[in-house]
């Protein structure tokens, strides 16, 4: 098994074309593969060194998260939690301390595993990634990338360099809440993020609620607009949230959790994220 | 099958080992470097009795390859002590008890020290969802806790 | 009875009682203390396991010759390397193996009994080679359908495990092969009379799942056996010398080819009281003639170490309107694992033990199933039975508005109460428990929105044993002792402190260390909560009578008889005469040569007289009644601890047991698929506690003394673990109006219950 740490995107990209190559950022999925056999990469490629990808960044048009970048480093960053409180809340989540402080956002996603923590929370931000390969970058949105269970949409010689985060209005608000067995160190059950924005009369403006673990990928929930733009929210239009999350359910049952469990566990999860996020929404 | 050269900094001693890229970091404490005060309980990063701290950041040295070390600092449980000197989280735990068996004992006090070098005022909860990823089966935490909260509050009237 | 003067339950005591530094604490909290994985010697191998990937199989043919022929490989071994055995039972701590079991399950011979079950052994100069080697090995398997749940199993058409085991202790004698290994009844009286007599009858069916002891380190060993047969294995275990037995019984050497030496250890709980990597690494090292250390993987330890069993049990109990029990009735099914040996007698001996009952029977049945062999694990069996017992008293304190406490008060066991399993108590402490309980301000405490409070109590007989020990007097007066338990959680302190105490000296003078099995008679495991009890029994009978030559040569040097001599505060002192005169044990230790040469002692004996110790929890919970989770809020665990030696160690002996049993209430539990294989082999999704899960452990030690040993000890060590079990699952089913009967109490099973009943 070769290692390589690229200092450039090009450099990474090249590496990656090759038989066996894998991708190195925090190394908490990767090296529990390694050790589990699941994979035997003959080359490992360190994209630490690359620009840009261990960095946060805040501009006019919104955030830039480097995506080898450290949760706890990301979990530290003061205006980034106050603007996308859901989305770090989600990130924190991921494993204990230690793991914090090597887990990325990248390697978050690319795993691919319908129970990652911040994915749903992206989603629901509208958050885009920046995917770097042998013919230069493209910037997909998060809910494209996951295809299946340990299948992300990335091809031979890509990588995740960043992700983007919109600006949030001042009338917005973001949650994240997941269900696990203990308090701490368990996969989600199932998790699900809300965003959503208000006018000043408590109208809804707009809303995403994407809900993991509940299906070979994660669900962005359709319908919702209907429900809830233009109105103040209300406990029937709670309930119609709650069914459409159950309704949007096709879990497995495994040892995490039943089919009926975690249907039932979506419609809770919805309803308490969106009634965070809305909180958040209308208090600044 | 070649191997990598790596030069590291652990406990302020510069280090160089040769490894191959699967060897992770707990592997070459234990095995290139004899250092075996961090323990090895699962080596998938579920218990923490691997504890150690990377450029200022506590992780499980079973998630760090060796050769991702090259060029850094590494603080294990052997450098927690100065001398004949302990820290004083050392002394805490003996004096409170916080240890039966002492398998999970490194690791905790590596995480525990990370911990009040961050927050010099956590809460109970503070420092129990900080220690979540170490895992401990004799003592039920409470006296690991004790420890941890009395350390933290004499260092503040200190 | 063990025949010792018991002067000192009245005489203030210095360091008994106290809190003082363990002598061992430097070296756990540094990272220099060596536990079994941390050793190395020159020119070592790395050995591996080959284990069975099928549930239930024939093994029909294994072939190793490629992996034999592989550059590296130093040693393959297989079953034509261990001895065979007719069926032979021993004792293996509080549970009873058979040999001809042991043989298999170290490593197989006819057959695979689960996934994971050691089918071969490879060493070689390192970890690659090793695993290559093993991918070398080809094994034909027949598959045969397997079993993993004690009900299927006991079926007429169940598929058999062994087709030579007939139940024990049925009539008439069975003539057809069965996986129920044996029946066990225990009880007196006359139940069906009991429960005619009864105002209110309740009786309840309880399901328990597997769970692992979950000690943090996993099985490690270091076997280097020399061209001439001599043999020295270093191993993280709690008995050394039941290592030294079983490795000589498994590989033909005798008992003084093999000297064992127990590391640090990592925790046990009871699963570090049998074999697994030893036997394997003494024959690998046996044929290559150099070091072989071996290790398990975190996933190894889950699915071919030991875990306990679980159960299905049937709990019927009938009271009187003011509580009153008339009668107890109880049938324990629990899993043995490949072989037999489940916990179900200790289980039925103790599931009504906190009683005093007059009509009283338990049933109990070992049946083996695919899952791989039970080891003790604190307390074996007494949760599992216990749990049930408690709940349904639980249930009719509801039923009859009794407070769960009192109800408990006027049933109470007590000195003179028959036991279930036969004896008459001696002196126990469940009533002071219980008043302890109910004066305890958590008791009273409010409550808040969501919360209910539990209460259960627990009863572990406690062991005592073959046990040895020995005390040195050093030249500068300074002591040695040579202890043959090894020192799970602190133990080590309590033997000082108690040879501290009898001597008179600091206990900073004293120093106590683990022997290997040459240096000390035989002992017996750690485990049983023993330790402090038995060791600590032999400890203080050398200690006296170091003492008592101590005087002796303090008389020769001051020519006086030994009459004239008594031992006070660390010296001799002339007992008659005008001036006092006084010898310090350094003074008298200087001159030991003139006086007659080195001075030291030993005890070696069997220890009886163990006094069972009582306890009962209170616990709050908060369930949230939308997702199913249960927290813990509030956790007090009261126990009897005859005499605390060193009060926190005993508090960490209460607090850890609580935390195992919470987690052994909440999330644990050993989950298969319908191959027969184990899906949580790791610490990820096999849930133990972790810190923020459980508040504070609030404790209570009650000290009724034990007769039996010179400060009144009673063991403390595996109580604790019994009351979580039925405290938490009874507040869980008051917070809810719902009776919980399965564990664990996980979410996805709480909710099903409230929202399907």
């Amino acid at each position: 098994m070769d290692y390589v740490a690229p200092k450039t995107a090009h450099e990474a990209s090249k590496a990656l074309t090759k038989e066996g190559a894998f991708a190195l950022a925090g190394g908490t999925d990767l090296l529990v593969k390694l050790k589990t056999q699941f994979l035997s990469p003959s080359l490992v490629v360190d994209i630490k060194q690359i620009p840009k990808i261990m960095s946060i960044e805040e501009s006019a048009d919104g955030w830039w998260i480097g995506a080898a970048t450290p949760c706890a480093e990301i979990v530290e960053h003061k205006s980034l939690s106050q603007d996308w409180p859901g989305v770090v809340e989600a990130l924190s989540l991921i494993g204990s301390t230690q793991i914090q402080g090597r887990a990325t956002l990248g390697g978050n996603l690319c795993n691919a595993s319908p129970a990652a923590d911040s994915v749903p929370a992206l989603i629901a931000a509208s958050g885009t990634c920046i995917i770097s390969g042998q013919t230069g970058e493209r910037e997909e949105p998060i809910e494209k990338i996951v295809m299946s269970p340990g299948v992300n949409a990335l091809e031979k010689g890509e990588f995740v360099l960043g992700f983007k985060l919109p600006k949030p209005t001042n009338s917005s608000g973001d949650a994240y809440l997941r269900l696990i067995p203990r308090s701490e160190m368990d996969i989600a059950v199932v998790g699900a993020g809300t965003s959503l924005s208000v006018d000043e009369d408590k109208k809804i403006t707009s809303i995403r609620v994407s809900l993991g673990a509940i299906a070979p990928t994660q669900v962005l929930l359709n319908g919702l607009e209907d429900i809830f733009i233009g109105k103040v929210p209300d406990e029937d239009s709670i309930k119609q949230l709650v069914s459409i999350a159950e309704a949007a359910c096709k879990p497995i049952k495994d040892k995490r959790g039943t089919v009926e469990y975690r249907t039932k566990i979506a419609g809770v999860l919805a309803k308490r994220t969106f009634t965070l996020a809305f909180e958040r929404a209308t208090t600044h | 099958m070649s191997k990598i050269h790596v030069s590291t900094q652990i406990n302020g001693d510069t280090h160089e080992f040769l490894c191959e890229t699967q060897q992770t970091l707990l592997d070459v404490l234990r095995h290139e470097l004899d250092l075996k005060g961090s323990k090895e309980g699962c080596a998938t990063g579920d218990c923490g009795a691997c504890s150690v701290m990377m450029g200022g950041r506590l992780v499980c040295a079973c998630l760090v390859l060796g050769v991702e070390t090259d060029g850094k600092e590494i603080e294990t449980i052997e450098g927690l002590s100065s001398g004949s000197s302990l820290d004083p989280l050392q002394q805490k735990f003996i004096d409170l008890a916080a240890l039966q068996c002492g398998i999970c004992t490194p690791g905790i006090l590596v995480a525990a020290k990370a911990l009040l070098a961050k927050n010099k005022n956590p809460t109970e909860e503070e420092v129990r969802f900080w220690l979540a990823g170490n895992l401990c089966r004799c003592t039920g935490y409470d006296k690991i806790v004790r420890a941890v909260l009395e350390v933290a509050a004499e260092a503040r009237t200190a | 009875m063990n025949d010792m003067t018991q002067t000192n339950l009245e005489r203030s005591l210095k360091i008994v009682g106290t809190r003082p530094a363990r002598p061992d604490g430097v070296d756990k909290v540094t990272g220099r203390a060596l536990f079994g994985a941390d050793k190395s010697l020159p020119n070592m191998l790395v050995g591996r396991v080959l284990r069975s990937p099928y549930a239930h199989a024939r093994i029909l043919s294994i072939d190793v010759s490629k992996a034999e022929a592989l550059q590296g490989v130093k040693a393959v071994v297989t079953s034509e390397d261990f001895e065979d055995f007719p069926s032979e039972f021993v004792p293996a701590g509080e549970m009873v193996v058979n040999m001809k079991d042991i043989t298999r399950n170290v490593m197989a011979r006819e057959k695979v009994l689960y996934v994971g079950h050691t089918v071969a052994a490879v060493a070689a100069t390192d970890e690659s080679i090793a695993a290559k080697a093993l991918a070398l090995i080809e094994v034909n398997y027949e598959v045969l359908p397997h079993v993993l749940e004690v009900e299927e199993a006991e079926k007429p058409d169940a598929p058999l495990l062994h087709d030579d085991m007939m139940t024990i202790g049925v009539e008439p004698t069975p003539t057809l092969a069965s996986n129920v290994a044996k029946r066990v009844e225990f009880g007196f009286g006359d139940v069906e009379k009991g429960f005619s007599e009864a105002d209110l009858i309740i009786e309840k069916e309880f399901t328990t799942q597997q769970v692992h002891q979950g000690y943090i380190e996993p099985h490690a060993c270091l076997a280097s056996v020399s061209e001439d047969g001599q043999a020295e294995l270093w191993c993280t275990t709690q008995g050394p010398f039941i290592v030294r037995n079983f490795c000589s019984k498994l590989l033909g050497f005798n008992a003084a080819q093999i000297r064992v030496t127990a590391s640090e250890i990592g925790g046990g709980f009871g699963g570090k009281t049998v074999v697994y990597l030893e036997p394997l690494a003494l024959a690998l090292s046996r044929k290559s003639c150099r070091p072989v250390k071996m290790e398990m993987t975190r996933s190894e330890v889950f699915t071919s170490s030991g875990p306990t069993s679980g159960a299905k049990i049937w709990v019927k109990i009938g009271v009187k309107n003011d509580g009153q029990i008339t009668a107890g009735d109880c049938i324990l099914k629990y899993q043995a694992g490949a072989f037999q040996g489940a916990p179900v007698g200790p289980g039925a001996m103790c599931a009504f033990a906190p009683y005093e009952m007059k009509n009283v029977r338990a049933v109990g049945y070992d049946i083996v199933v695919n899952r791989p062999k039970v080891a003790a694990y604190r307390a074996p069996g007494g949760p599992i039975s216990e749990y049930g017992v408690e709940s349904v008293i639980d249930e009719i304190a509801i039923k009859l508005d009794i407070d769960p406490v009192d109800i408990r008060l006027k049933n109470a066991a007590k000195e003179g109460t028959i036991a279930p399993y036969g004896p008459k108590l001696g002196p126990i402490g469940m009533i002071e428990t219980l008043e302890a309980a109910k004066k305890h301000p958590h008791y009273s405490a409010p409550l808040g929105p969501r919360q209910a409070r539990g209460v259960a109590s627990g009863f572990w007989f406690n062991i005592g044993g073959e046990t040895s020990s020995s005390i040195t007097i050093n030249e500068d007066g300074t002591v040695g002792l040579t202890l043959g338990t090894p020192d799970i959680g602190g133990s080590r302190a309590s033997m000082a402190m108690m040879a501290s105490e009898e001597l008179g000296i600091p206990m900073e003078k004293i120093k106590p260390v683990i022997g290997d099995t040459n240096s000390l008679g035989f002992n017996f495991l750690t485990g049983g909560s023993r330790a402090t009890f038995s060791t600590g029994t032999t400890v203080v009978k050398s200690t006296r009578e170091a003492i008592e030559e101590l005087k002796k040569r303090a008389a020769l040097l001051w020519e006086v008889t030994l009459e004239q001599v008594e031992w006070i505060d660390g010296h001799a002192r002339l007992i008659s005469g005008n001036e006092p005169k006084t010898m310090s044990l350094s003074q008298i230790a200087k001159q030991a040569g003139k006086t007659g040469g080195p001075i030291m002692a030993n005890c070696s004996m069997n220890v009886t007289g163990a006094g069972p110790s009582l306890g009962t929890h209170i616990v709050d919970v908060e369930v949230d009644e939308e997702t199913g989770r249960v927290s813990i809020v509030r956790y007090t665990a009261i126990q009897d601890a005859g005499k605390a030696i060193h009060p926190a160690y005993v508090e960490g002996q209460l607090q850890g047991g609580a935390v195992q049993g919470i987690g052994w209430a909440l999330n644990e539990e050993y989950i298969y698929n319908d191959k027969g294989e184990l899906e949580n082999t790791g610490f990820l999704d096999y849930r133990i506690p972790v810190c923020s899960d459980v508040p504070m452990i609030d404790t209570v030690i009650v000290e009724v003394p034990n007769p039996n040993h010179p400060y009144g000890v009673r063991g403390v060590g595996e109580t604790p673990i019994i009351p979580p079990l039925a405290a938490i699952s009874n507040a869980v089913s008051r917070a809810t109006n719902k009776r919980f009967t399965e564990l664990p109490l996980s979410p996805p099973k709480v909710l099903a219950k409230l929202m399907h009943g």
